[in-house]
C-alpha cells in the first residue's frame, strides 16, 4: 500500500486540498487600502472555468500523489501552473465591477499555495531530471518569456498589482534600472578591487589576515547603519574635492549606497579568490614552472583559470546578496525597488509592496539560477581538463 | 618568552576590553556622550532618547536567539530526516528549497509578512528564521553526509539501532560542523535584525533609523557599533565552543 503513493506528493495533495476547497483564491476590495472580501474559486472565476479549473488542479494532485512517472507529473505541474495563471487574470476582470476603477483585485493565499504546490512539484521534477546547465537556462528562458507574454498580453492587468504599476509606470523602470545599477555595478566594482587584492593575499601572507579579518568586520555593521554611516565621510568629499559633486557623488542617494554595497561586496570576492588560488595543485604550479613559464604567464594561464569556479562562486553571493541589499538604499535615497517597498509598508498597501519585492526576488532568482549554471559549465570543463 | 606571553593574551584582553566597554555603553550611555557630541549638529542629542539603549539590546539579542532555535531546530531535523533511508529521496529537493529562500531579500520577507502576521517582532522573526535556514541545514547536511564509513561501521557492528546510531555517533561527530553553520546564521541575524525595525520591531535598528530619519550621525554610529561589536563577540564565542567540541570529538580540524 505505502509504496502506491509518492512522499512528496501526500504533501502536496494535502496543499491542493486545502488550498483549493478551504482557502480564499482571491481578494476583492473596494479600494486599494481596505480590507477585502475574500472569494473561492467556484465564486471568483465565471460558471464554465471554476470547475474546469478545480478539476485540473485536482487531476494534477493526483498524478502527484500517485507513483507517475517523471514526464507525466512535469507534464501535470505544468498544466496546473499554466492555469492559475491564466485563470488568476479572467478572475481579475470578472470580480471587478462594471465601470468600478477603485475596486481592487489580488490573488489570496489560496492561489499561492497552489502556486507553491505545484511549483514543488515542478522543482522536484526538474531537480531528478538533473539537467545540464544550458538546459537550466533554457528552461529559465522558457519560464521567464511565458511570464513576459501574459504581462504582455494584458491578461492580468485587472490585478491590483498592475493597477499599482499602471499608476508608477515611468517611475517603476527608473527605480529598476537605479536598482540594476546599483547591484551590478557595485559588483564590478568589488571584481575590479577584490580580485588583485586578493592575488596580493594570496602572494603575501603576512597581508592575508588582516585584510580578511578587516573585510570580516565590515560584514558584521548592519546595512542600514554601514548605509547611514558612509553619508557623512561623501558628504564631506563633495563639498570639499573639486569635481566630485560633477560625478554624482553626493551625502545622500545613490553615491553612500553604491560605496557600502561595494565594501560588503569585497569580502566574498577577495576570500573566494585566495581560496580557490590556495587550492591551485601544486603538480599544476610546479609543471608550469618547468615549462619556463613566467611568474605572470603561470597567474593568468595555469592559477587563474584552475581558480575561476570557486572566484565565481564568490561573485554569485555577492550578486544575489547585493539585489536583495540594495532594496535598502532606498531608506537613504537611494531610490531601486525599495522605494516601492518602503512606501507600500508605509501607506499598507500591499500591492505596491509586491511591485518592489516581485521583481527584486525574481532578479535574485535568476542571478542565482544563471550563476550557478555558469560555476558547474565552468568546473566541469576544469575537471575534463585535468583529469584526476 | 615575556613577549611570546603577552602575544597569546593580547587577543583575550582585547575581547575582555570589547566586553566591557560594550557593557558600559549600554548600562551608561551617559559616559560616552562627550566621544559623540562632534557627530551631532544643532543641538541635538548625542545618544539615543527615545529608549533604553540596555532594553534594546536586550530584545535585539532576544530576537536573534528565538529565531536561531528555531532555525537550528527545523534545520537539524531536516537535514537528519533527508539523510535517513526514508528521507532520502526528499534530499534534492530540500537543497534547492532551501537555496531558493535565499534569494528572498530580507526587506522584501519583511514587508510580505506584516499583511499576514501585523507589525512588530513576528514578521523579523519569520526573515531571521528563514535567512538562518541555509547556513545551518548544509552544515549539517555536510557533518551527516561525510561521516567516516569505518565509524559508522563499527556502530553497526555494535549492535546499535538506527536511533542510537544518530543520537550517539553521528550527531555528537557532526557537532563542530553543525555549529559553524549556526555561528554563521547568527551572524546574519544579528546585522539583519536591525531591517526589522522598519516594520516597527523593537531591536537596535530603532536607534539607526532614529538616526537616518533625524539626520544624526551619533544615532546610526552607536545603533551600528553595537551590533557590530555584539556579533563580533558572538562570533568568538561561538568559534571557541567550536573549537572545544571539535576537541573532545578528537577532531584537529577547527
Amino acid at each position: 500500500m505505502t509504496t502506491r503513493f509518492d512522499k512528496l506528493g501526500v504533501i502536496i495533495a494535502a496543499i491542493v486540498a486545502y488550498a483549493a476547497f478551504a482557502a480564499p483564491f482571491a481578494t476583492l476590495r473596494a479600494n486599494r487600502i481596505v480590507p477585502g472580501e475574500a472569494r473561492s474559486i467556484l465564486e471568483a472565476l465565471p460558471p464554465t472555468l471554476g470547475p474546469l479549473l478545480l478539476a485540473v488542479v485536482v487531476v494534477a494532485a493526483v498524478v502527484a500523489l500517485l507513483k507517475t512517472p517523471l514526464a507525466l507529473r512535469l507534464a501535470a505541474s505544468v498544466v496546473a501552473l499554466a492555469a492559475l495563471a491564466l485563470l488568476i487574470g479572467v478572475a481579475g476582470s470578472f470580480l471587478t465591477p462594471e465601470g468600478n476603477s477603485f475596486a481592487r483585485i489580488s490573488p489570496a493565499s489560496g492561489f499561492w499555495l497552489l502556486i507553491f504546490a505545484f511549483t514543488l512539484l515542478l522543482a522536484d521534477g526538474l531537480t531528478r531530471l538533473n539537467l545540464s546547465p544550458s538546459a537550466r537556462i533554457g528552461v529559465l528562458v522558457v519560464a521567464a518569456a511565458a511570464i513576459g507574454l501574459l504581462l504582455v498580453s494584458g491578461s492580468w492587468n485587472s490585478l491590483s498589482i498592475l493597477k499599482e504599476y499602471a499608476n508608477r509606470a515611468d517611475s517603476f523602470w527608473a527605480e529598476g534600472s537605479k536598482h540594476v545599477t546599483l547591484a551590478l555595478g557595485s559588483l564590478a566594482a568589488a571584481v575590479l578591487v577584490g580580485l588583485p587584492l586578493g592575488i596580493l593575499c594570496h602572494r603575501v601572507e603576512k597581508l592575508r589576515a588582516g585584510v580578511l579579518n578587516a573585510l570580516n568586520i565590515i560584514q558584521t555593521i548592519p546595512s542600514i547603519a554601514l548605509f547611514g554611516l558612509l553619508i557623512a565621510p561623501l558628504g564631506w568629499v563633495a563639498t570639499h574635492v573639486p569635481g566630485a559633486a560633477s560625478l554624482g557623488i553626493r551625502g545622500i542617494g545613490t553615491a553612500p549606497a553604491f560605496v557600502a554595497l561595494f565594501l560588503y561586496s569585497l569580502l566574498p570576492v577577495v576570500a573566494n579568490t585566495v581560496v580557490g588560488l590556495a587550492g591551485v595543485p601544486r603538480a599544476a604550479n610546479d609543471a608550469a614552472r618547468g615549462m619556463g613559464m613566467t611568474e605572470r604567464q603561470r597567474l593568468f594561464g595555469v592559477e587563474f583559470p584552475l581558480a575561476f569556479p570557486v572566484i565565481l562562486t564568490g561573485i554569485r553571493i555577492v550578486l544575489v546578496q547585493n539585489i536583495g541589499l540594495a532594496t535598502i538604499a532606498a531608506l537613504i535615497g537611494g531610490g531601486g525597488f525599495g522605494v516601492f517597498v518602503f512606501q507600500g509598508v508605509g501607506q499598507t498597501a500591499m500591492d505596491l509592496v509586491l511591485l518592489g519585492a516581485v521583481p527584486t526576488v525574481a532578479m535574485a532568482f535568476t542571478a542565482a539560477i544563471i550563476l550557478d549554471a555558469l560555476i558547474e559549465m565552468t568546473s566541469t570543463r576544469r575537471r575534463e581538463a585535468q583529469p584526476a | 618568552m615575556k613577549e611570546a606571553g603577552v602575544k597569546a593574551w593580547l587577543p583575550s584582553l582585547l575581547r575582555l576590553a570589547l566586553v566591557v566597554l560594550l557593557i558600559a555603553f549600554v548600562t551608561n550611555p551617559g559616559w560616552f556622550e562627550p566621544l559623540l557630541k562632534p557627530l551631532t549638529e544643532s543641538n541635538a542629542p548625542a545618544i539615543y532618547n527615545q529608549g533604553s539603549l540596555l532594553t534594546l539590546t536586550l530584545l535585539h539579542l532576544r530576537t536573534v536567539l528565538i529565531a536561531t532555535v528555531a532555525a537550528t531546530i527545523v534545520a537539524v531535523a531536516l537535514a537528519i530526516l533527508v539523510t535517513r533511508p526514508a528521507g532520502v529521496e526528499f534530499l534534492p529537493l530540500s537543497r534547492s528549497l532551501v537555496n531558493i529562500g535565499q534569494t528572498f531579500p530580507p526587506v522584501a520577507v519583511l514587508a510580505l509578512a506584516v499583511p499576514a502576521v501585523g507589525f512588530g517582532e513576528k514578521p523579523t522573526l519569520i526573515a531571521l528564521f528563514l535567512y538562518g535556514l541555509l547556513p545551518i541545514f548544509e552544515n549539517a547536511l555536510t557533518g551527516l553526509t561525510t561521516m567516516p564509513a569505518n565509524v559508522v561501521e563499527a556502530a553497526r557492528g555494535a549492535g546499535m539501532t538506527g536511533w542510537q546510531r544518530l543520537v550517539k555517533v553521528e550527531l555528537p561527530l557532526s557537532a563542530p560542523i553543525i555549529l559553524g553553520g549556526i555561528r554563521l546564521s547568527v551572524v546574519i541575524s544579528l546585522a539583519t535584525a536591525t531591517i526589522g525595525s522598519t516594520v516597527a520591531a523593537r531591536t537596535l535598528g530603532e536607534v539607526i533609523i532614529a538616526g537616518l530619519l533625524s539626520n544624526n550621525l551619533a544615532f546610526v554610529l552607536q545603533g551600528g557599533l553595537i551590533v557590530a561589536a555584539l556579533a563580533v563577540l558572538i562570533y568568538d564565542g561561538l568559534s571557541a565552543i567550536e573549537r572545544y567540541t571539535a576537541r573532545r570529538m578528537g577532531q584537529e580540524t577547527a
